[in-house]
């Protein structure tokens, strides 16, 4: 092949990042810092009380999302985990996960209801979308750590980016497919745009919705794992030392304990749009008790 | 006068999707038909102008892709026409800005929708709610008139189901209760019934028509079903191609179509349960004035050659009949008045379905009377031209009106006699 034909694209964006780091370091700082504070948070929660007590709120938790079985599943889960010797790297990668699965849901709802709403905001996204989900993970990480430098940020960063698409997708989807005659139904009846998006579209999309977080966070938890290379800890570090080392016992404890971490955390974001668990059984008694009230009220009118 | 004001009135609207409609609007004006138009531009309505008067049940008829259901949403600006304007209660709907387009269709007119447009996730009576609170009602007060109305159509005990645990039917009664909770003056319902099996429509027609005798609302009616328009309305506009191919009353659209389409149209229609006396009858002309006597009586019988006469009051309020053989009897017998003799004469009202005519007419010996509101006597339907109504065919009556009495018994003896002897001749 010709050399003049070769493109530069790598040279181009080698560039711009170069650029960046040269030039506009500070606002990356800046992210960087609330990064690795929200990061700290979270796992100083998840770290500092005792492992039995975080299991059993998790298992509390796990009974009120889906009910019982699901409660003692989680706790024995969490158990195994600790029964492995991984329970603070997993407290790591739940805490990484957790700050970039929230981020990422955070932005893409919102431009999923843009892109619903948008049918040139929608022509832009789609492209974006695919090239940010296609693009291999390992990629990410590269700019990520010149701009973030070496830690958990560029973990994040890269896991945001990469487990964005689906959030996006599903949202647009999920609010172009509600039934178009309740939308008109709802402008028919004089609502603005505002109370159709936030009493039709984003109630009915919901379930869609929630298909999308529960991607974007299952996306996030693989992402996560890669992350470790990039001096992330938690249980990526694990997996690629253990990679490094040929360790296999360490390296299968480490990957159970992403398993069951992701089992969980499927099983809890999948209860979203489910109607089961205690959560949803005291809501409905209470949906019922309120229903009633204005029953009696008619009672002691008519009285 | 009240009766006759007007509510709504669309003026020479168009809907032309695609490019350059407004060249598209010249075209159409010059008489270009909608389907020379060109590839990606669609002609969906084409200059609709018509009025709606303040309590009416309009209904627009066609079938699908006539552009009723573009029609109708020009109508709340749920489309934007793309020229003409529409006023409801004297106020205009086209032209003016969102916020105040939205203050008009929280106020002044409300939508039934085909598939109900129910919000699943809300129990029945926030859905009746929702327009009320819209408006920005307090709860309290929403509630309190939603349950109101959720009454008047006959869903009380159901406020707390959702719209799934309901039937076709009953989920439409809350989509009609809904468009009901606003109080609007104008209700637009778009194919409000087709979704329903053909038991519960008729159920939901009727129930339709009690609540608008009752509220007084203007209704403006969209659907395919030539049925159910001429049950429900009292003035239909029939599309085809997106015009307003005719204005007018049920029995005007049936009698005098305007166009062969109209006429193949209404062929298949229901007849009997749209045509009324009043618009069949042929004038009464076996009439005599009470105070005229038998002898008056038989001399018009004899004229008109029948064997009964109607007998009205001076008005024409109608009184009864008598029978040429009872007029006789009074004549013989020197009486000049047949007050008393008056046998009871069967009528009918002008509004009558010709449907409710057949058993009168079956058991009534002299052709039907037809009376207005008073009484009064208005025309006649005589059995035969019940049959040529029901028939729907202009010729057969014309064929019926027209029956040959039989030869006088005594001509056909001669004939028969005549051409006996020319053949015993051979």
């Amino acid at each position: 092949m010709p050399d003049a034909f070769k493109l530069p694209f790598g040279d181009w964006v080698e560039a711009g990042v170069d650029w960046i780091v040269a030039n506009a370091a500070a606002p990356f700082a800046a992210v960087r810092s609330a990064l690795v504070f929200l990061y700290e948070l979270l796992n100083t929660a998840l770290t500092v009380p005792p492992w039995w007590l975080i299991i059993l709120i998790v298992a509390l938790l796990a009974l009120l999302a889906r009910g019982p079985l699901f409660g003692v599943g989680a706790g024995i889960g969490l158990l195994l985990i600790v029964g492995l010797d991984q329970w603070v790297n997993a407290m790591d990668t739940l805490a990484l996960v957790l700050v970039a699965a929230i981020i990422a849901v955070a932005l893409a709802v919102p431009i999923g209801i843009l892109a619903a709403t948008s049918r040139s905001v929608s022509l832009v996204t789609k492209p974006v979308m695919d090239f940010l989900q296609t693009m291999p993970a390992f990629v990410y990480l590269i700019p990520a750590l010149l701009l973030f430098r070496i830690g958990v940020a560029p973990g994040i960063v890269a896991t945001i980016i990469f487990s964005l698409p689906p959030g996006v997708r599903l949202t647009e989807l999920g609010i172009r497919g509600v039934d178009k005659e309740v939308v008109e139904a709802g402008s028919a009846f004089g609502a603005s745009r505002f109370r159709i998006l936030r009493q039709i579209q984003l109630p009915l999309a919901m379930p869609s919705i929630m298909a999308g977080i529960n991607q974007v966070i299952m996306l996030s938890l693989s992402m996560v794992v890669i992350a470790g290379l990039v001096g992330a800890g938690g249980l990526g570090e694990q997996v690629i030392a253990a990679l490094q080392r040929l360790d296999t016992a360490l390296g299968f404890e480490a990957g159970l304990s992403v398993v069951i971490l992701a089992i969980l955390l499927d099983r809890f974001t999948g209860s979203f749009g489910l109607r089961t668990g205690l959560y949803t059984w005291g809501r409905e008694k209470l949906a019922r008790r309120r229903a009633s009230r204005p029953t009696t009220t008619q009672t002691v009118e008519a009285a | 006068m009240a009766e006759n004001e007007v509510q709504l009135r669309a003026e020479a609207l168009y809907k032309v999707f695609g490019r350059s409609a407004e060249s598209t609007i010249r075209k159409l004006e010059a008489g270009v038909d909608r389907d020379d138009l060109g590839e990606g531009t669609t002609a969906a309505v084409i200059d609709a102008s018509f009025e709606v008067r303040k309590g009416e049940i309009f209904v627009v008829m066609g079938l699908s892709g006539s552009g009723k259901s573009t029609l109708i949403r020009m109508l709340n600006g749920l489309l934007e026409p793309t020229h003409g304007s529409v006023e409801i209660g004297g106020e205009p709907l086209t032209g003016v800005p969102t916020g105040k387009l939205r203050e008009l269709r929280r106020r002044k007119v409300s939508m039934v929708f085909q598939h109900f447009g129910l919000l699943p996730h809300r129990s029945v009576i926030d859905n009746v709610a929702y327009g009320l609170e819209i408006q920005g009602l307090s709860r309290r007060a929403r509630l309190e008139r939603a349950r109101e109305v959720i009454q008047l159509v006959g869903l009380a005990g159901w406020e707390n189901n959702l719209p799934s645990e309901l039937s076709g039917g009953m989920r439409q009664r809350v989509g009609l209760a809904r468009a009901l909770a606003s109080d609007t003056d104008v209700l637009l319902m778009d194919e409000a019934f087709s979704a329903l099996d053909p038991l519960i429509r008729r159920e939901m027609q009727e129930q339709l028509l009690d609540l608008q005798s009752r509220l007084g609302k203007t209704i403006i009616f969209i659907t395919h079903d030539l049925n159910e328009a001429m049950f429900l309305g009292e003035r239909i506009a029939v599309m085809r191609n997106g015009r307003i191919v005719q204005i007018g009353t049920p029995e005007e659209i049936l009698t005098d179509p305007a166009n062969d389409y109209v006429a193949q149209f209404v062929q298949d229609v229901d007849r009997a349960r749209v045509l009324t006396a009043g618009a069949v009858m042929e004038p009464a002309l076996a009439v005599v004035q009470e105070s005229a006597g038998p002898r008056a009586a038989l001399r018009v019988m004899r004229d008109e050659q029948t064997s009964a006469a109607f007998v009205v009051s001076r008005d024409r309020r109608l009184l009864g009949a008598i029978t040429d053989r009872k007029a006789l009897e009074l004549v013989r017998g020197g009486r000049s008045s047949m007050t008393a003799e008056l046998a009871e004469a069967a009528h009918v009202e002008t509004g009558t379905t010709i449907a409710e005519l057949v058993a009168p007419a079956i058991e009534s010996p002299l052709p039907l009377a037809v009376t207005d509101a008073n009484g009064h006597l208005v025309g006649v339907v005589p059995r035969v031209t019940l049959l040529a109504a029901l028939g729907g065919d202009e010729a057969s009556e014309a064929v019926a009106a027209k029956l040959i009495a039989p030869l006088p018994a005594a001509t056909v003896e001669t004939a028969l006699s005549a051409a006996h002897t020319a053949e015993g001749g051979l």
